[in-house]
């Protein structure tokens, strides 16, 4: 397995991530400022309104209790009073958590989709070679839980900002009403803040651990639910199942631990704050009597003490999350700051030519980057040179492995040549638009991809100029109208996922139908027509070079291994690891390539070898039950 | 395609239902589950001591004359108490962590085995993405629920509870009162659980959706190059992350609403208490402290109402998530083990027949019609036909990846759904169309069936397969790492890996599913022989993708539109010129010549 990435990025256990997390937040903040306001604006009033309550309560038991218990009546009318103050306090607070949990929600949800936006926008930018490096598994939890990860504090950051404001404001109506007891918020409250504090540096490490584990443990499940019919055929599910196990192990232990810091921190904070009430109770009764306070005043502070008990503890889950946070952020800005973007050029081809184009490899170089640094990167082309001339059919033969689909990914620039160039037309294709590429050349990789989509939007693919008719059209070529017929839903038929409803010749018919119907000038056909009859082939060839409706022809650049085929081109290219070792027609390569000879003809020699054994069978018949080695 | 595994997150099932259903599933969660309920309650009982201690310490140390002697007795005692709830806070939370991730691992490790279990139709009725989802990100949904969430309810519950204990032992109108309080509101807010167990379904099944999303993008990432249709793909990458933020923040905004309820309960009950309160302390009924207190347990009955809608919401989707693991793990596989009562196919090498085999995709017509036919053991069998028509079904059901809709395949002459798992995937191997291989090096793949395999037995097998000048020519030999899903190899190199994976798991009937058609002409020729070699004495059935292989073979069998039209030896077949063999041999014999 590959190491995830981030690895080397998680933030460890540097003491700064607590600043690096307040960065994070502030990046939200700047986002989403006016959401950010409304949310604060509801939290702080909310907080306000706690302290207010305080003082509400203080006031009822001061000025209503008191004197009704000890006069043995009530006063109703500051009894009515004292009701409606704290119901209507209640009001007032629905209206400050309808602005706090709103906005956080929403400014949350927000920014988790725009960077998801991001992130997968930048996949989409980022050159092959980027993607060959990382898994799906990884990416696709950079874009889902990383994003998450990053932004999860912001649930309850509003709530913690409003606390601070409320924290504030207590402080300060306890210096209005009494220092001592205010030196006793002063004592607590700090104390609170520094213990989270420590907290989240404590936690740091943990949850970088635990992010990093959740993305593997969802890396080896990608892989292997990937792989379900290899798994299933050699009947090695117990083992996958081991595999996953132990990392899902691995990752329960770290969010144990994750746990079992928490289980240290969360009882300290949460005591914190009665022992200050109780301190409150002491320093109270002392100052009650000189004389400094009232009853009233004591009952107030007390309880302010014990309702800010809990919001308090919103500024340590804000803290807390903070290294889940950097972590999850770090993982996301490490896709988002990739570098070795493949960009397009600003030259267009003249749009109006619909003749074919002429392709043009000049020395061209290219190896694959290594998966991991220590070892060699594959050198795979050296000295590439040949040119497709303008409408003529070139075929690319080779063994396997030789270099022909990185070839054809050179020609449509899935990527990029180490050294020399590419042409299109006599110009770089680097140097070509997005759109004046695609609408210029086409490929039929060799393993077709469709999409979990309709059969009419696999091959239309949203490109202009492409109704129903060309649909139709493309498929009747590419020989596939007839089994679209006899789908359910025809042209709206679901193919599934990677089209695992359709049988593999039919998904490369579909593939191969995508690329006709966009009527390429260049097409590259990489071992596309495979399972597709001889004949048909012929005759997509044959309409490609000279179409029947007297459209423009395209240049062909075709992988091919058959006879038939390769008959067919103009001239054949005849590569050997990486390296062009001959060129010419058929019947030359064929007299004069030994290795070209044997590659086309390996079908018809093992023909006659079976004849001639067979004859050799047929004159001396083995005594039955003597197993022979017959020397092929 | 309509299957079990479906979305059924709308569903009507309640909260309570999936918890007991979860339970059920996981019963280890409730290991020590007593122990650790009954010190949070300890633990809550440092919250109340904190009112109580401020009840007698106005009544007995400052209303009723002042006594710091009272005080600093009242404020050490209840000190000391609050040390010993916070450790039993930290025990309380060590418990619940230790046995809810242990138990949340093996609910992980069970829903994955479980998605390896379920038949390769039931694997394909949903993305790859959303089903990696449920062991992935619905999992971690209820883990990141229980560490923070879920202690705060716990401890709330125990709040509620020790609270209005105390609340009763001071007077019971009083509590009375805020019980009818908070009474509409529990059942306005139990109305909006509902509604928000729905909406907390529908995030996760967007998250899903989402994944496949981006699972597609990522995968398919060359097409959209080609086609420069990184347009599209964005803008319905950007449907799917819309849908699940619209549907997120549909689900905080009915949060909201129970949120809303509970407070105005708590502005009732808080008024309530104040009027009922003086009017009983006017009465002689209570003193002030005793009131005072009460106001404080008000708060105390509060918060933990206020805390849990807003906890709430985290618990849906973590219920709505352990709902989508525990989906999973209730479809029964349809392709199911026998086990221990399953019979072991007979020793040596095994024939195959199949009985009036017809087999249609859920919900789609018969591709195989009514399929009879004999394999004799030790016999070289090409299949072969158009594209689409039934070759890969036939192959997937002599090999059990299906079932027949009708009639019966049999392995020497054992019905093949009696047969136990161990015994058929170590005897019948199938290399499958496009070799997967797993993001390991070449010998890691080649050792998947067989780890026990050293490095010299897998050279020695490549050999066999003459193959050695391949494995030679690769930058680290064995070792080389073969990129996901094979990619950092060629096609044909991925399928010669397969093959080799395929030959070492020696099995004593061998399926190939054009298991060499992007490979050249001189390797498949190569190829074919060695195998022909190295597999005598067994049953070897070849998908064949070019007629060299059927050539070759003891008997070919034609499929044609799901039937078998003719069958015997390539000069028979050819024999009769106008067949659909003949046919498909005058093209194959055209385009290599
Ligand atoms: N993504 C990759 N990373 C590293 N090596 C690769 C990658 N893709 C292909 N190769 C190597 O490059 C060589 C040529 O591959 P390819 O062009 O696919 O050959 P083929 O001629 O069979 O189409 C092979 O040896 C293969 O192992
Ligand atoms: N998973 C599936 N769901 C629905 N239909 C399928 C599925 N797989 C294959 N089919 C259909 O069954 C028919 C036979 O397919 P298959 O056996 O793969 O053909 P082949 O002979 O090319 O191997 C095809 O028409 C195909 O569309
Ligand atoms: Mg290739
Ligand atoms: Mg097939």
């Amino acid at each position: 397995m590959r190491l995830t990435a981030g690895e080397s990025v998680a933030s460890g256990t540097s003491r700064d991530v607590l600043g690096r997390g307040l960065r994070v937040l502030g990046q939200a903040i700047r986002e989403q400022p006016r959401i950010f306001a409304v949310a604060v604006s509801g939290s702080v009033l909310f907080g306000l309104l706690v302290i207010a309550s305080a003082y509400v309560v203080g006031a009822v038991v001061g000025d209503v209790v008191v004197p009704a218990v000890e006069r043995g009546e009530a006063a109703r009318g500051a009894l009515a009073l004292a009701a409606a103050a704290l119901f209507g306090i209640s009001v007032l607070r629905v209206v400050g958590i309808f602005g706090r949990r709103l906005g956080a929600g929403y400014m949350q949800y927000r920014l988790q989709a725009a960077y998801r936006r991001r992130v997968t926008r930048r996949y989409l930018e980022l050159p092959l070679a980027w993607h060959h490096r990382n898994s799906t598994g990884t990416l696709l939890s950079n874009a889902n839980s990383d994003v998450e990860a990053a932004w999860y504090p912001i649930a309850p950051l509003p709530f913690a900002v409003g606390t601070l404001v409320m924290l504030v404001g207590a402080v300060a109506s306890l210096f209005f009403t009494d220092w001592a007891l205010a030196l006793v918020g002063l004592a607590v409250f700090p104390a609170l803040f520094a213990l989270n504090v420590v907290y989240s540096r404590r936690m740091a490490p943990r949850q970088a651990r635990a992010q990093r584990l959740r993305a593997e443990v969802s890396g080896i499940a990608h892989e292997s639910f990937d792989g379900a019919l290899v798994v299933k055929t050699m009947g090695r599910e117990a083992q996958e199942t081991a595999r996953f196990a132990s990392r899902a192990g691995e990752l329960r232990d770290a969010l144990i631990s994750v746990g079992r810091l928490r289980g240290v921190f969360d009882p300290m904070l949460e005591t914190l704050p009665s022992l200050g009430t109780l301190a409150v109770l002491v320093v109270g009764a002392i100052r009650f009597r000189q004389g400094a306070i009232s009853v009233t005043e004591l009952v107030s502070v007390a309880f302010l003490f014990t309702v800010l008990a809990f919001p308090v503890r919103a500024i340590g889950w804000v803290l807390a999350e903070l290294p889940r946070s950097v972590a999850g952020w770090d993982r996301v800005r490490r896709v988002l700051d990739a570098t070795g973007e493949m960009p397009y050029g600003t030259t267009t081809l003249d749009p109006a030519t619909r003749e074919p184009a002429t392709l043009a490899f000049d020395d061209v170089h290219f190896a694959y980057e290594p998966a991991e640094a220590h070892l060699p990167g594959a050198k795979v082309l050296g000295e590439v040179t040949f040119t497709v001339p303008a409408g003529k059919t070139v075929a690319l033969v080779g063994p396997t492995g030789a270099g022909k689909s990185t070839i054809a990914s050179l020609a449509v620039r899935l990527v990029d040549p180490g050294a020399g160039r590419v042409t299109l037309d006599g110009v770089d294709v680097r140097e070509l638009t997005a759109a004046s590429l695609a609408g210029n050349v086409a490929l039929v990789a060799q393993v077709p991809f469709v999409f979990d989509d309709t059969v009419r939007a696999n091959i239309a693919l949203d490109r202009a100029g492409i109704g129903d008719d060309e649909v139709w059209a493309a498929l009747r070529l590419a020989e596939a109208d007839g089994f679209v017929a006899a789908l359910p839903d025809g042209l709206d038929t679901m193919v599934g996922e990677r089209g695992t409803s359709l049988s593999g010749g039919q998904r490369q018919r579909l593939t191969l139908a995508r690329a006709l119907a966009g009527r390429p000038r260049l097409l590259v056909l990489d071992d596309a027509t495979s399972a597709v009859d001889p004949r048909v082939e012929a005759a997509i060839l044959a309409g490609l070079r000279a179409p029947a409706d007297g459209g423009a022809p395209a240049s062909i650049l075709v992988v091919a291994y058959r006879r038939a085929t390769i008959a067919l081109a103009d001239e054949v290219i005849y590569v050997e690891q990486g390296r062009v070792v001959a060129r010419g027609t058929h019947t030359e390569l064929l007299a004069t390539v030994p290795g070209y000879a044997d590659l086309v003809t390996a079908y018809e020699q093992a023909e006659q070898e079976r004849e001639q054994n067979r004859t050799y069978d047929e004159v001396t018949p083995l005594p039955s039950g003597l197993e022979i080695e017959v020397d092929r | 395609m309509s299957t079990t595994t479906g979305e059924n997150s709308e569903s009507t099932e309640t909260t309570w239902q999936t918890l007991r259903r979860g339970l059920a599933l996981s019963p280890e969660l409730r290991t020590g589950l007593a122990g650790t309920l009954a010190l949070a309650l300890v633990y809550m009982v440092g919250r109340v001591a904190v009112p109580v201690a401020v009840q007698r310490g106005i009544d007995h140390g400052i209303v009723g004359g002042l006594d710091l002697n009272v005080i600093s007795l009242t404020v050490a005692i209840t000190a000391g108490v609050l040390v010993v709830t916070t450790a039993c806070g930290y025990l309380m939370m060590r418990r619940l962590f230790t046995v809810s991730e242990t138990a949340l691992a093996g609910v992980r490790t069970r829903a994955f085995r479980h998605v390896h279990d379920l038949s390769m139709l039931h694997q394909q009725s949903e993305r790859r993405g959303s089903l990696v989802s449920r062991v992935t990100s619905d999992v971690d949904q209820i883990t990141q629920f229980l560490q923070w969430g879920g202690v705060i309810l716990i401890v709330n519950l125990g709040q509620l509870l020790v609270t209005t204990a105390v609340m009763l032992a001071y007077s019971w109108q009083l509590t009375l009162v805020v019980l009818v309080a908070f009474a509409p509101a529990v059942l306005v807010i139990r109305r909006l659980q509902r509604r928000l167990a729905g909406a907390y379904g529908l995030v996760r099944q967007r998250t899903g959706t989402l994944l496949g999303a981006i699972g597609e993008s990522v995968v398919g990432a060359p097409v959209i190059r080609a086609y420069g249709i990184a347009g599209r793909t964005a803008r319905r990458l950007d449907t799917a992350i819309d849908g699940q933020r619209v549907a997120q923040q549909r689900a905080i905004r009915i949060s909201i609403m129970g949120s809303s309820v509970g407070e105005l309960a708590a502005g009732l009950a808080l008024a309530g208490v104040v009027v009922v309160g003086v009017s009983l302390g006017a009465g002689g009924t209570l003193s002030i402290g005793q009131l005072t207190a009460f106001l404080f347990l008000v708060t105390l009955f509060i918060q933990p109402v206020q805390i849990a809608t807003e906890v709430l919401n985290e618990a849906q989707n973590a219920i709505a998530g352990w709902r989508r693991v525990l989906d999973v793990l209730d479809v029964s596989p349809d392709v199911a083990d026998p086990g221990e009562q399953g019979r072991e196919l007979p020793p040596g090498p095994l024939d195959a027949r199949f009985a009036g085999v017809t087999f249609a995709y859920p919900g789609g017509p018969p591709v195989l019609h009514d399929v009879t036919l004999d394999i004799p053991a030790k016999s070289r069998v090409a299949v072969v036909g158009e594209t689409g028509s039934g070759k890969t079904t036939f192959a997937k059901l002599l090999t059990r990846l299906m079932d027949p809709t009708e009639g019966q395949v049999l392995l020497s002459g054992v019905d093949l759904r009696q047969v136990r798992f161990d015994s058929l995937r170590s005897r019948v191997v199938m290399v499958p169309q496009d070799g997967f291989l797993f993001d390991a090096t070449v010998g890691e793949n080649v050792r998947f069936a067989r780890p026990d395999l050293t490095d010299e037995r897998l050279t020695a097998a490549f050999a066999e397969l003459g193959l050695s000048d391949w494995l030679d020519g690769l930058p680290s030999g064995l070792d080389t790492p073969v990129g996901e899903r094979g990619e950092a190899l060629s096609v044909g190199e991925r399928q010669l890996v397969a093959l080799a994976r395929a030959y070492v798991a020696d099995p004593d009937l061998l399926v190939l599913d054009e298991a060499t058609s992007a490979v050249d002409p001189a390797t498949e020729v190569r190829l074919q022989r060695t195998l022909d070699a190295v597999t005598r004495g067994r049953t070897t059935l070849a998908i064949a993708h070019r007629l060299s292989t059927a050539q070759a073979a003891d008997e070919v069998i034609v499929v044609d539109r799901g039937r078998i039209v003719q069958r015997g030896p390539h000069e028979e077949l050819v024999r009769d010129t106008d067949s659909v063999y003949a046919l498909l041999y005058a093209s194959w014999l055209e385009q290599t010549r």
